[in-house]
């Protein structure tokens, strides 16, 4: 066992660390067990045994060949196992990629544990090892050399005449205090620049008097009288399918506007003041985002009409003006006012009475 | 010597001669690094930090961080004619048409959640051992900051492929900043350059993702490494173990063939599981439609925790100055993490003050014998799983086959109720654990045989423990609480820092007031004494004697 000293630092420092009262030595009662020191670990079987160590010799060297081989097998599989296939309007098999994917990785991770358990049954087994004792030295630099420090700072302090030239210095710290704003400034249209702001935007969507409610997916306008008692729609504006695939405008309706329309027996839910003729037979459309932070609800209780939604479990009572009756949300789904055109089809009075999805400031109370 | 040998030293004449590197070496190569199981978790976060690293760079050769629209004419057939972002469909290519492309896309995820799993129980063992304390806290700060960018860069990194899942991980996280008073909608529509979604965020998420957090963190753990090696490791107390001195083996090669040979193990093990276990599906979830969700989705765990916070939190909405103050989204979303990571970067100090201690330490704890520092550990994790369970909590309705509201409100009680009995119970198990350490040096091991004394007196008899053992029950510091002193001096002055003293004095008592201490000498000595427990000689080893300091 060596015991050689290190220095890093390239000094030897004297000073001791600060005590606290209470740890000197002279107030604390005196140790019950004395350090008895360092012992040595005993011999290893591959240290007095030749046969242990050229058995532990070709263990590693076995791994090592081993990882090698695999090495070289990974190569074979990416050749062999193609994914691609003959004709390139065929689909690609999903089974194929697994399989590529297996031989890949299998033959690459196992290399890959050989080659660090050799390394390490090698270090652990063959491998002089002592062990070493290096003494620690205290972080703090000694007194003198802390001085020193302290001496060449206030020699180019006195240089530059920071203290004295307070002119220079405030009008540098003006300067710099100043030079993070047009990093600011410049991020501005990270956000759009004209238009409403982003509160007003939030208060619209593109329901409007006279929009035709469409079922999701295949647009199809939906007849009152095709409605079955119970039954649960998922619905969309009509004008949502004129909006141009590309540019942000179309997936930002799907953001905002998606409805669910559902049919209850008249005596099965609750009208509030002021919304008796927001439904068509007992026919009512709900905003499809939660007020919570905004997933699409999408787990519907038939016998209860509880509204469940999947991320963080708010439930709305659609019998009841879609109030909370579980979970983090605050405030009930917005409702949709329907009405019936001259076909007999479903269409919007207006757009929402007031924002959908999760509260935000300039929402209002 | 080999020509190995040769030739390095070819190189290291010729930058020593540049450099001076011999200088620099000979300090250095045999740097001593102690040898612990505990030790590994920091390597397996780093290594498992290289190997996202190289397999993100794999991937950044065919990912296109683009939301515009495209109808997939792609190789997988189900999503043919579909209209999805060239950021979902080149991440389809990644996965169907390019060899290997789905090996590395799993191993970069499987990396992810190691490397996040290893810099936690990493950072757990610090906090648990001590290691945290003087000198080390700038490179706990460093640890904390890490741990933050580690879940910067995995979330920035979920929401990229543009998948279903990714884009419901979005649209919360736009939730949780349109309940920011005054600025929430601004700051939402900066992120998104307009309403939510736009077309904007997944190429801004990916700078972000590729350069600015692995950036930062390859700079951190550059900061963490080279602090580590400047104060050397702490090391386990013990026979020749002291705070003046580290003990393990030489870097070069013992800790070198170990540390490079774990390395690849790291590599190895999360290769197989990308080779082996299906991670993120994307194909499965299909593209981001804000108008769907799939029910019994989860976030990566370590995002888990705020999803919990959001489920358990109970409504709460104030209105103020007209305008709504949504705390139900709020404390989870935005003042929580503050809550936790605040403390957390902290604590080194925090205890500081408790203990009134500017000394360097570079031997650990063992928790137990820092029971109040262990219990305020425990605690913290039982907070933390319970929220990540709540995280889950339709997952373990199901596993239960309970209602899930029973659940969250379980939740909503235990997080106050079962993170202070984790406290305190944990407090008394490390008092109780303390006690039977003090036990066994005083009266030693209990040998099975039980003795009849003339009297008819049965008792059983104690063997004394070998002086080694002996030590490494005792090592440790004694903590006495602070003594805050009279409130007045010898002459009736009063102590003008005496309401702090005893502020502090209080808080000294808290950690230290109820430690069982370790035998002084005069005790040792006297319960030696007392005759009967030990037995006398016949044993090759010395019986055990008091020693002095």
């Amino acid at each position: 066992m060596s015991a050689k000293d290190e220095d890093m630092n390239g000094h030897s420092d004297s000073t001791a660390p600060a005590h606290r009262e209470s740890d000197t030595p002279e107030t604390s009662p005196a140790e019950p067990v004395a350090d008895p020191g360092l012992h040595h670990e005993p011999d290893r079987l591959t240290d007095v045994d030749p046969r242990a160590e050229r058995r532990a010799e070709r263990q590693v060297a076995g791994m090592f060949s081993l990882a090698s081989v695999l090495i070289v097998a990974s190569i074979v599989a990416y050749v062999v196992f193609g994914i691609s296939p003959d004709d390139p309007e065929q689909p690609v098999s999903v089974g194929d990629v697994q399989i590529s994917n297996f031989a890949l990785g299998i033959t690459l991770g196992l290399a890959l544990v050989l080659l660090g358990a050799g390394a390490v049954q090698w270090a652990r087994s063959l491998m002089t090892s002592p062990e070493v004792v290096h003494e620690r030295h205290h972080l703090r630099a000694d007194d003198e050399t802390r001085q020193e420090t302290l001496d060449a700072f206030e020699t180019g302090a006195d240089e530059t005449g920071f203290g004295r030239r307070k002119l220079v210095r405030n009008s540098l710290l003006g300067a710099l205090a100043l030079l993070p704003l047009p990093a600011i400034v410049m991020l501005r249209d990270l956000g759009p620049s004209n238009g409403e702001s982003p509160g007003e935007v939030k208060k619209h969507t593109i329901w409007g008097e006279g929009v035709r409610v469409v079922t999701d997916v295949t647009y199809q306008p939906i007849r009152a009288a095709d409605l079955e008692l119970g039954q649960l729609v998922n619905a969309m504006p009509e004008t949502f399918q004129e909006l141009e695939e590309h540019g942000p405008e179309r997936i930002n309706s799907r953001a905002k506007s998606p409805v669910m329309v559902i049919r209850m027996a008249p005596d099965e839910f609750e009208i509030p003041a002021g919304r008796e003729n927001w439904h068509v037979d007992g026919i009512l459309a709900y905003s499809k985002i939660c007020t919570h932070v905004g997933c699409p609800i999408s787990l519907y209780e038939r016998t209860t009409h509880h509204m469940l939604c999947p991320c963080h479990q708010s439930t709305f009572d659609l019998a009841d003006t879609g109030k909370v009756i579980f979970g983090p949300a605050t405030r009930s789904l917005p409702q949709l006012p329907l009405a019936v055109d001259a076909e007999g089809y479903l269409i919007a009075q207006s757009d929402f009475h007031e924002p959908v999805g999760p509260s935000y400031w300039e929402r209002g109370g | 010597m080999s020509t190995i040998v040769n030739g390095a030293g070819k190189v290291v004449d010729f930058v020593d001669q540049r450099i001076t590197a011999s200088n620099w070496l000979k300090r250095n190569l045999r740097k001593v690094f102690p040898d612990h199981w505990s030790f590994l978790l920091g390597e397996i976060a780093l290594f498992s930090f290289i190997i996202i690293v190289l397999s993100g760079v794999f991937l950044t050769f065919w990912f296109k961080p683009s939301m515009a629209h495209i109808v997939y004419e792609g190789g997988y057939a189900p999503m043919r004619g579909q209209g999805m972002s060239e950021a979902y469909a080149s991440t389809l290519e990644l996965s169907f048409e390019v060899r290997g492309g789905l090996l590395m896309r799993q191993v970069h995820h499987w990396g992810a959640l190691i490397f996040l799993a290893a810099m936690s129980a990493h950072m757990l063992r610090v906090f648990f051992t001590g290691a945290f304390r003087k000198p080390r806290e700038m490179n706990w700060l460093v640890g904390v900051t890490l741990l933050f960018l580690g879940v910067a860069a995995g979330f920035t990194g979920y929401s990229l492929p543009d998948d279903l899942l990714s884009g419901t991980g979005l649209r919360i996280i736009e939730g949780g900043m349109l309940a920011i008073p005054v600025v929430g909608t601004y700051l939402s529509s900066f992120l998104f350059g307009g309403e939510y979604p736009g077309d904007d965020i997944v190429s801004r998420l990916y700078p972000l993702h590729i350069l600015v957090f692995p950036g930062l963190i390859i700079a951190m753990v550059t900061a963490h490494l080279m602090m580590l090696w400047y104060q050397k490791h702490t090391h386990w107390g013990g026979p020749g173990k002291s705070n003046e001195n580290v003990v393990g083996a030489p870097f070069f090669p013992v800790y070198v063939a170990k540390a490079g040979g774990f390395q690849f193990i790291v590599f190895g093990v999360i290769v197989l599981l990308a080779a082996t276990v299906q991670i993120n599906p994307v194909w499965f979830w299909g593209p981001y439609d804000p108008a769907v969700v799939s029910a019994g989705t989860q976030p990566d765990w370590y995002v888990g925790f705020l999803d919990g916070a959001l489920r358990v939190m109970p409504p709460l909405e104030f209105e103020i100055f007209g305008h709504p103050l949504t705390l139900s989204v709020l404390i989870p979303a935005i003042v929580l993490p503050g809550l936790i990571l605040t403390p957390l970067a902290l604590y080194p100090w925090l205890e500081q003050k408790a203990t009134g201690d500017t000394r360097e330490h570079h031997v650990l704890d063992r928790p137990r014998n820092q029971p109040v520092r262990t219990g305020i550990g425990v605690a913290f994790i039982t907070f933390y799983v319970q929220l990540w369970i709540a995280g889950g909590n339709d997952f373990f309705a199901t596993i239960l086959n309970v209602p899930v509201n029973w659940i969250t409100r379980f939740i909503q009680v235990g997080l106050f109720v079962l993170t202070g009995l984790a406290f305190w119970v944990t407090k008394r198990i490390c008092l109780g654990l303390q006690r039977r350490d003090r036990d066994l040096v005083m009266h030693g091991r209990e040998t099975g045989i039980i003795m009849v004394s003339p009297d008819g007196e049965f008792s059983e008899m104690h063997a004394p423990l070998e002086q080694g053992d002996a030590y490494s029950l005792t090592w440790h510091e004694r903590q006495a609480p602070y003594e805050p002193g009279p409130a007045t001096d010898a002459n009736g002055i009063p102590n003008p820092n005496y309401r702090t003293e005893r502020r502090r004095a209080r808080l000294s008592r808290f950690y230290f007031g109820d430690v069982v201490q370790k035998p002084t000498a005069d005790e040792l000595e006297a319960a030696h004494h007392e005759g009967h427990h030990a037995v006398e000689s016949g044993h090759e080893h010395d019986e055990l004697t008091s020693g002095q300091q």
